[in-house]
């Protein structure tokens, strides 16, 4: 992928060009039509080159328990009565490639995650120090530091499918239509008519969980209770980047810098204003001093040198 | 040789130092802005279609091997998906279907004719010649001695009750119907499919 095409660049100053206009992709997973059957998963894993290895029942149907750095993507099911009815939940979790990643702002090593102008937010391993920052920004909990290179992964939208012009491959699997791809418009458009579907079907608060708190998503869900994201396995109500990461990288750093700027520049001033100090030689100092004290007091030995 | 350094040598390379990674951290010196997403690893592999072979479904995927059917080359696949062009699944895969590449390289998958010879335990492998050469003469076999032309009303069946067949679930319709004509011709009553199972 062209250097142009970046948005963003963790822990790195330069300004990407921005005279392109590129269309934002959005992936639009409908819980409504969700059966639950793991193709995504499946599909992932393979696409990806990944093998999670085999792991234990824990008495429900998630299966992997939770993400890993193999799994990208997770079913995650819940029952909740709603209205008097058992509703089995089943949300696919995974990185929501937010407009505003709280990883990229944690993220201290140069290039180690990045932004592409179509809104994928992707992890570059070769420059990940592993410090799992990216971890602690995320208000979704979706990176995972791996045991084998104690490198952070997560799901890459499959930047390299979207790259030459394919959907991803758990977009491309679902076999019930629950997961769509396209561009971020086309996806609200879509999810509009599911919307109204919903709506006809009883679902008064059927709604689109794209939240604002991090500039959006590109990766967003049709909920059949949006006023209640907490009932899918804890989607945040309103994620936002967390107040440490905010404090730290969007204030403390800035001003620091601008410390650091201020300081040069007076250094800078003071040079020029008053010249450098030229301090006086320590050991010719000392033998001045010296040759003083001896003068004065002309009958005692002359000390040591030290 | 052992060099010392001087308190102000100390000064002089720390201070230089903090100003060397002042100047990075307020973007004095530009860093290439460059990323790289992973390479499309299906390039130029070859692609193949092939039908599912799991359940009556029968989805249509695309297969990738490694090589481009070179000569010295060994074909190896490397990634299957859903045919978009197929219409039953158009694209799509279950998760069985989507996790077909783990079947193909499965060391149990059968890749040969094998036989049992009637008090062996071990399987033998044949070729394909000796293999349909043996089905056809034990079907030979047990349908002279098994045929009814007529039931016990008198009435005209040709019936062959003694064999039952078990079709492909990958077959399309034509084969399906091939297979049927070729089976019913033979009289044989129970045909099923392995898409059932």
């Amino acid at each position: 992928m062209s250097s142009l095409d970046i948005q963003r660049r963790s822990a790195t100053t330069t300004e990407p060009p921005q005279a392109r206009h590129s269309v934002e992709v959005a992936k639009l997973i409908d819980v409504s039509t969700c059966i639950g059957c793991k193709a995504c998963q499946v599909a992932c894993m393979e696409w990806n080159d990944l093998r999670d290895k085999v792991g234990h029942n824990i008495g429900v149907y998630d299966n992997p328990a939770d993400l890993t750095d193999q799994s990208w993507t997770v079913m995650r099911y819940t029952e909740t009565e709603q209205n008097g009815k058992l509703e089995w939940l089943i949300r696919k979790d995974g990185c929501m490639h937010c407009a505003d990643p709280g990883c990229l702002k944690a993220c201290p090593s140069p290039g180690a995650i990045i932004q592409y102008t179509n809104g994928i937010v992707d992890f570059q391993q070769e420059h990940c120090i592993g410090c799992g920052y990216c971890i602690q920004g995320c208000p979704f909990n979706i990176p995972r530091l791996s045991k084998k290179d104690n490198k952070a992964y997560k799901c890459t939208l499959c930047s390299d499918r979207v790259t030459v012009g394919q959907a991803p491959a758990c977009v491309k699997t679902c076999p019930t239509g629950a997961i769509h791809f396209g561009t971020k418009e086309a996806m609200k458009d879509y999810a509009e008519t599911r919307i109204v579907d919903l709506k006809s079907r009883g679902y008064e608060k059927a709604g689109l969980y794209d939240p604002q708190g991090v500039g959006g998503t590109h990766v967003m869900y049709v909920l059949q209770h949006a006023d209640q994201p907490q009932l899918y396995s804890k989607l945040p109500d309103n994620p936002h980047i967390s107040a440490s990461v905010q404090l730290w990288k969007g204030w403390t750093k800035p001003l620091g810098l601008a410390g650091l700027g201020l300081i040069a520049l007076g250094s800078f001033f003071h040079f020029v204003r008053r010249g450098r100090k030229v301090a006086e030689d320590e050991y010719a100092a000392r033998e001045k001093s010296l040759a003083t004290v001896q003068t004065s007091q002309s009958d005692q030995p002359p000390a040591e040198r030290v | 040789m052992s060099q010392t350094m001087t308190r102000r040598q100390f000064f002089k390379v720390t201070a230089g130092g903090f100003a060397g990674a002042g100047l990075g951290a307020l973007g004095l010196t530009p860093e290439a802005l460059q990323a790289a997403t992973r390479p499309f690893k299906l390039e130029r592999t070859s692609e193949a279609r092939n039908i599912c072979p799991y359940c009556s479904v029968s989805c249509g995927v695309l297969m990738y091997s490694i090589g481009d059917k070179a000569k010295n080359v060994e074909a190896s696949i490397i990634h299957i998906e859903g045919d978009p062009d197929n219409p039953v699944n158009r694209g799509t895969l279950c998760p069985k279907g989507a996790g077909l590449l783990e079947m193909i390289h499965s060391e149990n998958r059968l890749k040969f004719p094998e036989v049992r010879e009637a008090g062996s335990s071990e399987w033998k492998r044949i070729s394909w010649d000796e293999a349909i050469t043996r089905i056809a003469t034990h079907m030979k076999a047990d349908r002279d001695a098994n045929f009814k032309t007529t039931n016990e009303a008198g009435v005209t069946v040709n019936h062959w009750p003694t064999v039952g067949f078990l079709a492909s679930s990958a077959a399309s319709n034509e084969a399906g119907y091939i297979s049927h004509k070729v089976l019913r011709g033979l009289g044989v009553i129970g045909i099923d499919t392995q898409a059932r199972i």
